[in-house]
């Protein structure tokens, strides 16, 4: 075996020494004599069974396996079929309102004086998120499998959305699943699911938030298997749910290639991207894997900070564990339960974390820093005054991280930020956090 | 043979069926447990299963959520539960299954938990969410420890995956009777006899069947057509009443009540 290769120069949080030891030492890892260079010469992962070096896989139970591999199999059929890709193109152009921009944030540029400030426009996406990117593309898929019902787990509701409107759009029967927390605190988008038509089914269990919507709607998939489609919202679950999802929201990098080739004349130098479950980030990151010049950085939320054990940070101060389906990163016990997460905005507020972001992290290719609840709020604050646009507070994770790292970075140099998703729903919580009453 | 094996073929050969009877370990404390498995023992169970509780056990129904939950609130542990059939084994031989979900055993280590189970006196372990696409290293530790990797098939499973499970299973199959969460049904389905006919055709092992089954004429009814019966969240629900003698005695009556089903089948 290769000596392990440090990659941890100015590594911006010291999570990765604190917890590599316990993690290497416990397990043998493929993944870490694989230098990124490797990884960017081939974009084949996962692995035929679903892994990421040691993550990823179908560790599910075996009534859920042949439906996997059902999936697996219509998934690999349809998405390089003409037919297909033309449905899914036409929807995400006139449904969608694709291409969003790559907008200049020229005054909050300016005001930071450093890099220049990309934000891909996710936000302006109907729905109001990158979260329908993926549910058009599971909902395509559903339909020529022949399946009525879909369901899906929610946390902060934009993916609960997402679904019942293509459930609407697509005239397929719709249950989504959301922790009783988490209800009452997007209401908002409850209502929306309800509008939809979606039938929203509240979860008491465990700890009541988006892990425990997700074993329950494992629990119905389980019991419904053969007329019901699980539209999972994240790169996250069994094999080959983080490679479809991630294929689905490769359209956010692709295009924001393109656009800051056409703006720039060149490749950014740092992308950044809030990681809960890590979807709108893979997405971006994914097609710029073979570019190893340009830095990849994932803002996970560190709720009260990692100190306080309150915070949804599994890459920065998680160890390898196994959940819905998956091995990764994951807050969890020395008895290997489950711990409860907690972040301010309650789409990143997940113990867990997609597998190749745990693969991203351990070859190096990608590096992940957490932000704070208070810092996240200052984010929100920012973009919203400097540039007129009110972020979700999932997104204002990125943006916080970008208002200390642009400043650092030369003029010359620029960082894509993905803004995943518009603030509205968050108003209630804002306000809140603010002390004022709505 | 292990224990678990020669316990089917000595039933096999009396030309009767096995009862199997699951509880939570820990519910609501050890020192229960300790005490109610030499008691079902006695009251005609011929293997014990003890759930090792999880914080997401996606597998199982409400019953079996709040005794994990209850079993963890009163501080339990893998290594506890270790503890603990150790003691037993000092006074009892009836076999002991451990069933669970994969992340607690992989925190505590494949094969640290493989050699201390073995020295504990455990003969099988049935992990809920490690299908054989990502058992092979585990299997290879359980069998180097004489553990019995217990294996499920479902009515979802085709000819291939019996295949497939058949290679890594030991002990029995154990039959998932209905396409869901654990939990008790008011009837059993009605295919069983044939899925159970299709799984013997390609796999040698013993077949019990489990899911849904709570009382003692459904328990017969499946004794009729397969190896095993094993009863759970019916059993479990019984602790929902609190615990001490009066639950001891419940535990014991529903085991009597569930053995004389299976032998009036035998």
């Amino acid at each position: 075996m290769k000596p392990k290769r440090l990659f941890l120069a100015g590594f911006p949080c010291n999570c990765f020494r604190r917890y590599s030891d316990r993690v290497f030492k416990s397990q043998p890892c493929l993944g870490r004599t694989l230098k990124y260079k490797q990884y960017g010469e081939s974009m084949n992962y996962p692995d035929k069974h679903g892994h990421f070096g040691q993550f990823g896989g179908r560790y599910v139970s075996e009534t859920l396996m042949p439906a996997l591999l059902e999936l697996e199999q219509a998934y690999k059929r349809f998405k390089n079929d003409k037919e297909f890709k033309a449905e899914f193109d036409y929807y995400l152009r006139q449904y969608v309102g694709r291409p969003n921009p790559l907008y200049y944030a020229e005054k909050l540029t300016k005001k930071l004086g450093g890099a220049k400030i990309y934000l891909k426009r996710e936000d302006l996406n109907h729905t109001g998120a990158h979260k329908v990117n993926n549910t058009i593309g599971q909902g395509l898929l559903a339909k020529r499998m022949g399946k009525g019902r879909v369901i899906a787990e929610t946390g902060a509701g934009q993916h609960g959305v997402a679904t019942a409107t293509i459930a609407a759009l697509m005239g397929m029967e719709c249950e989504v699943f959301m922790g009783a927390e988490d209800i009452q605190r997007q209401s908002l988008n409850v209502f929306r699911m309800k509008l939809l038509g979606a039938t929203v089914t509240s979860v008491t269990s465990g700890t009541a938030t988006l892990k425990d919507a997700m074993n329950e709607a494992m629990r119905n998939w389980v019991t419904n298997i053969r007329d019901t489609f699980y539209v999972i919202g994240t790169v996250a679950g069994p094999h080959p749910y983080p490679a479809m999802v991630r294929d689905f929201q490769a359209i956010i990098g692709r295009e924001a290639r393109r656009q800051h080739l056409a703006a720039e004349g060149r490749l950014p130098d740092v992308l950044v991207a809030a990681v809960g479950g890590g979807s709108n980030a893979l997405g971006l990151f994914y097609p710029f894997l073979k570019d190893t010049s340009v830095r990849m950085v994932g803002v996970e939320a560190s709720g009260y900070g990692i100190p306080s054990g309150k915070h949804a940070a599994p890459l920065c101060a998680g160890s390898v564990g196994v959940l819905h389906g998956n091995k990764t990163y994951l807050l969890q016990d020395a008895d290997g339960q489950i711990a409860h997460a907690h972040s301010i905005s309650a789409g990143l507020d997940y113990p867990g974390v997609g597998p190749e972001h745990a693969w991203l992290k351990d070859t190096g290719r990608a590096e992940y820093v957490s932000i704070t609840d208070d810092e996240a709020l200052e984010g929100f604050k920012a973009l919203t005054r400097e540039e007129g646009i009110i972020p979700a507070l999932e997104s204002s994770h990125a943006i916080a991280h970008v208002l200390k790292l642009a400043p650092t970075l030369p003029k010359e140099q620029s960082i894509v930020v993905c803004l995943s998703g518009r603030g509205d729903k968050d108003m209630h919580t804002v306000a809140q956090a603010m002390g004022v009453s709505l | 043979m292990s224990r678990i094996g020669k316990t089917f073929a000595q039933l096999k050969k009396a030309r009767r069926k096995a009862l199997v009877t699951f509880i939570t370990a820990g519910d609501p404390d050890l020192a229960l447990t300790e005490r109610l498995i030499p008691e079902m023992a006695a009251a005609g169970a011929d293997i014990i299963e003890l759930g090792m509780p999880f914080s997401d056990p996606m597998a199982d129904g409400p019953t079996i959520q709040l005794s994990s939950e209850r079993a963890l609130a009163g501080g339990t542990t893998l290594a506890a539960i270790l503890a603990m059939v150790k003691r037993v084994r000092r006074g009892c031989d009836v076999p002991i299954l451990l069933m669970g979900y994969y992340n607690p055993v992989f925190i505590y280590g494949p094969e640290r938990f493989c050699r201390d189970a073995a020295a504990a006196g455990v003969d099988g372990v049935l992990l809920v969410d490690l299908p054989p696409e990502e058992a092979g290293e585990f299997s290879r530790l359980s069998d180097a420890s004489g553990i019995d990797l217990i294996s499920l098939l479902t009515p979802t499973s085709d000819g291939s995956r019996i295949d497939k499970v058949k290679r890594v299973g030991r002990g029995f199959i154990y039959y998932v009777s209905v396409a869901g969460v654990t939990g008790a049904r008011s009837s059993v389905a009605e295919d069983i006899g044939t899925m159970v006919e299709r799984i013997r055709a390609r796999a040698s092992l013993p077949v019990a069947v489990g899911f849904g089954i709570s009382t003692p004429e459904q328990a017969a009814t499946v004794a009729a057509v397969a190896d095993g019966v094993v009863v759970g969240s019916a059993l479990v629900k019984l602790f929902e009443q609190g615990g001490g003698d009066e639950l001891v005695s419940r535990v014991r009556a529903a085991v009597a009540g569930l053995k004389a089903g299976v032998e009036s089948a035998s």
